[in-house]
């Protein structure tokens, strides 16, 4: 029989807006600090209140940061959504609901259900607050959870405080609540499942962390200066992330920034800041979701073209349009590949954690300036806004690498003229000068027209021809420069799965159930495409790129970028707006495979 | 030690604020402003290479090629170079930014940018060449064509015009002036009071357009303009490095101080203008328009005015020279970092 501790997926419904959030947040963090590994995703409407939202907690000994596509709990608080829910539920799933507002028919009690009926309504008028009432209620669900799964008290006593700090009526208040649930459930619940949470060591050496953070504080240690952005769901708080750092760790002695936040009128305005920025020198960045990357365009064509470092951080969401914007997807690997009109082809890199996040953030940076071109850091919503369980962060002694900047001494040594895009390293990568180069060879014209080796505007097809096609050497020279693929699995095995971004951990965890198998498994970090690639694909006979949109978009690129493969390239996609799950992965290899 | 003959207070020649020929039309009001913006930069003796120059498209827009080549440049896009110049004013705030555009560029396709780059009091020269009319796509009205005029293939402008100057005053800007490129004496004299001002200057130029916009029935030709320009007080600049030596009658000349310590004179004309007054000063517009005069000169003033780098308080040292010392947080920060995430 399967081992019932640490193991199971609960889901909580609830209304949004009502205070669940810090509820789900208690149970979260209170299991992580119980040391038991634990995944938590949270499924929210595009609304500030009452809306119907799902908390999922998975369980698991190895922390896997993905969910099932069953639940082992639920808890029931939303009368709206009870019915439909209880419905989604497999027999001798545990149920938990607000019996105030909730009755379900003996028909809809499958067979082996273990029923728990909370009265809610009735347990809040133990609460003399009315105002704090409606939040504080959803902590009787984590109340009974707790007593009958083995949370700890104490720690979640100390998930509390930490919380609410010097609060203390706050404080108070929450535990009130709290043991109003435990108290109900030790007097009226009698334990008939086989769930429970033990104290482990899974956590040793990780910490919680949302995507969007990690990348804020990713761009501060990569040296981050300028800001430019504008808001918009999953992104918003990424820039408001590196905003709050900035505030705290970018104060010079005297009380002035060392840095600039702007948030902007749109996101066209956003970009061009970021471009004026990198273009004068300073390390600059935008974060915005797929609309904003629409808008961007032209552009990413311009800092293409006239060759300017940017950071674009493009935390995806569900398209096309508006879509859904409060759910995940990998879908706009193609529109950042090429953004803008006309021939081009930009860097993008894809962490799959937030300690990832946080250090090609801040790597980022550096590519940008190094390759002067824009640079994507593709996330998700769910690693954006998720919280994640992961490895601590690693402080590495930052160099940063500001690329070919020439100085007024530099130009000294220069015989003849200075050419702005002159391939005089064979690299692609040319030279520049920052505005207010004290030198008379120092300045040249940037325009987004043709333009010469001297940045002259041209309309010659040969000067016109030479620079795209150095420009298109310099994308092949970036693959020096940005993260290299992680290959996983026996290197002797004939079947492969290319993946990226945060289908990582449900890939992991189907390999791990498909061991019997012999898959290995390559994740690309960025794109270009290195050698590496062809090389993994060469080695197998076939070859299933997983990912997350409707049209295999990395498989495209990939086909494209690598002609003759085609033949051994599989997809499997998933494009429903929830994150990823183990269960689909190990479903679809399974199926293909059998084919 | 004093300068050189045929120098300015650098020791540099006109020649050092020159830029490449230009391509537009002979007698395009254009040039005459570029010919007023070398000399401007050359009186003052600013350094040409840390005067940075940004522009979107159009006609307008070619124009930074043809002034100050020593100097940084940047073409952007169409209507967005309010954006390209404000991250570079954050990356380096000691730049002396100059921003060229056009009517269509800033009124049409750039106007959200516009008033948003006026919003912010980005520490900026910004010249619209406003000829009423797109030159480069030729002769299609502009949004600040006036209501009436007659383009080139004789047909009615339909819609109400789009005065910037007004816009820009309503938006808060600190410093806005009109003019006509055929008064090179009153340009010149704007610009520099504009270089001198810590914060937005907007000048909006009327600069007719010889090709397509230069017939009878319209209102921004050179005729037109010549006849209809009503200056509010007739201007002359002393620069910070000069002393200031003018004798007036009591009330017969306004003196303003530039934060950089230059002066503006206003020599009073028919009526007393106050440049300080934001209300009067819309009152002054409309009414000119309603009798279908053009008021040039400085049509509004506000020196106490943060610019955008001061309302975001940042240091004075330009962001693009700090390095790993100044911006790395250090492993004690992370580690502290780590242990709140647990």
């Amino acid at each position: 029989m399967e081992n019932k501790i640490n193991n199971c997926s609960i889901r909580v419904a609830t209304v949004n807006g009502t205070g669940s959030q810090s509820s789900n947040s208690l149970l979260f963090k209170s299991l992580f600090r119980m040391g038991v590994g634990v995944c938590a995703k949270n499924m929210f409407p595009s609304n500030i209140q009452g809306l119907p939202t799902w908390f999922q907690i998975r369980v698991s000994q190895k922390g896997f940061q993905n969910l099932r596509e069953h639940d082992d709990i639920a808890v029931l608080m939303n009368a709206e959504t009870a019915h439909a829910d209880i419905k989604t539920m497999r027999p001798g799933t545990t149920i938990f609901y607000n019996s105030s507002i909730v009755t379900f028919t003996p028909d809809e009690i499958k067979e082996g259900m273990h029923m728990y009926a909370l009265p809610v309504e009735e347990l809040s008028k133990q609460i003399t607050d009315t105002k704090l009432r409606t939040l504080l209620k959803n902590l009787f669900y984590v109340g009974a959870l707790s007593h009958l799964y083995g949370i700890e008290i104490d720690v979640m006593k100390s998930v509390i405080q930490d919380t609410f700090k010097t609060k203390q009526s706050a404080i108070d208040a929450n535990l009130a609540a709290l043991q109003i649930g435990i108290d109900y459930a030790k007097e009226n619940f009698k334990k008939t499942d086989d769930f429970g949470f033990k104290r482990s060591n899974t956590n040793d050496g990780k910490i919680m962390m949302e995507g969007n953070a990690a990348c804020g504080l990713g761009a501060v240690y990569g040296g981050c200066t300028v800001v430019a952005w504008y808001p918009i769901t999953p992104s918003s708080s990424l820039a408001e992330s590196a905003e709050a750092y900035l505030k705290k760790y970018r104060i010079d002695k005297d009380g002035k920034t060392n840095y600039a936040v702007v948030q902007a009128e749109d996101e066209l305005a956003s970009i061009g800041m970021v471009i004026g920025a990198g273009w004068a020198g300073a390390r600059s960045m935008t974060s915005t979701s797929g609309p904003g990357i629409s808008l961007m365009q032209e552009f990413l064509g311009l800092a293409y073209y006239t060759e300017v470092p940017a950071v674009i951080f493009n935390v995806q969401r569900t398209g096309p349009s508006t879509g859904l914007p409060t759910r995940t997807q990998q879908s706009d690997v193609q529109q950042c590949a090429i953004a803008s009109h006309g021939d081009t082809k930009h860097i993008m890199l894809f962490p799959a954690g937030p300690k990832e996040c946080f250090e090609i953030s801040a790597e980022a940076f550096n590519i940008a300036e190094r390759m002067q071109t824009p640079v994507f850091v593709m996330t998700d919503l769910d690693l954006g806004m998720n919280t994640w369980v992961d490895d601590d962060l690693v402080y590495k002694k930052p160099q940063f690498d500001r690329g070919k900047v020439l100085t007024a001494a530099d130009l000294d040594k220069i015989q003849g003229q200075f050419g702005r895009y002159l391939d005089s390293d064979g690299d692609g990568i040319t030279y520049r000068t920052l505005p207010a180069t004290n030198h008379v060879k120092g300045a040249y014209f940037t325009r987004g027209s043709g333009h010469d080796e001297y940045a002259r505007y041209t309309e010659s097809p040969e000067a016109y021809t030479r620079n795209m096609d150095r420009l298109l050497k310099k994308w092949h020279t970036a693959k020096q420069y940005i993260p290299k693929p992680i290959q996983y699995g026996a290197s002797s095995a004939k079947v492969g799965v290319i993946a990226f971004g945060t289908s990582h951990s449900a890939i992991t965890e189907a390999l791990e159930r498909l061991n019997d198998k012999n898959i290995k498994y390559l994740r690309l970090l960025s794109y270009p495409l290195h050698d590496e690639v062809e090389k993994f694909i060469q080695s197998c006979d076939k070859v299933y790129v997983v990912e997350q949109n409707r049209d295999a978009q990395m498989k495209s690129l990939i086909e494209v970028d690598l002609p003759g493969y085609q033949s051994k390239l599989r997809s499997i996609r998933y494009y429903g707006g929830f994150p990823l799950s183990s269960d689909l992965v190990e479903r679809e290899l399974k199926k293909q495979m059998e084919k | 030690m004093s300068a050189p003959a045929n120098c300015n207070r650098l020791g540099l020649s006109k020649n050092d604020y020159a830029g490449k020929p230009s391509t537009l039309c002979k007698g395009c009001g254009h040039d005459s402003i570029t010919v007023a913006i070398q000399q401007a930069y050359y009186d003052l003796g600013i350094p040409p290479h840390e005067i940075t120059k940004f522009s979107g498209i159009g006609c307008s827009s070619k124009t930074p090629t043809y002034f100050v080549e020593r100097g940084h440049g940047f073409n952007s896009v169409h209507g967005r170079m309010p954006s390209v110049a404000t991250g570079a004013s954050l990356a380096n705030g000691n730049l002396h930014i100059i921003g060229i555009s056009g009517d269509g560029d800033t009124a049409s396709i750039g106007m959200g940018q516009f008033c948003h780059v006026v919003r912010r009091n980005v520490d900026m020269v910004y010249v619209i060449e406003n000829n009423g009319t797109y030159g480069l796509t030729k002769g299609q009205f502009s949004a600040t064509a006036d209501f009436g005029s007659k383009g080139k293939k004789g047909w009615s402008n339909p819609y109400p015009t789009i005065d910037c100057c007004a816009l820009a005053i309503e938006l808060g800007a600190t410093f806005v002036a009109r003019s006509f490129s055929g008064d090179r004496k009153q340009v010149i004299a704007l610009l520099k009071a504009a270089q001198a001002h810590k914060g937005i200057a907007v000048l909006d130029i009327i600069s007719p357009c010889v090709t397509f916009n230069n017939h009878e029935g319209s209102t921004k030709s050179y005729t037109f303009v010549k006849e209809h320009d009503v200056p509010l007080h007739e201007l002359g600049f002393v620069p910070s490095f000069e002393e200031i030596q003018v004798e007036m009658k009591e009330g017969e000349l306004k003196d303003i101080e530039l934060h950089d310590g230059s002066h503006l004179t206003l020599k009073k004309l028919a009526t007393d203008y106050d440049p300080s007054n934001a209300i009067g000063a819309l009152s002054v517009i409309h009414e000119a328009k309603e009798k279908q005069q053009i008021v040039t000169g400085l049509l509004y003033f506000n020196k106490d005015q943060k610019d955008h780098n001061s309302v975001l308080n940042m240091t004075s040292r330009a962001l693009n020279t700090l390095t790993e010392v100044e911006l790395d947080p250090g492993p004690e920060v992370l580690k502290k970092i780590n242990s709140s995430l647990k």
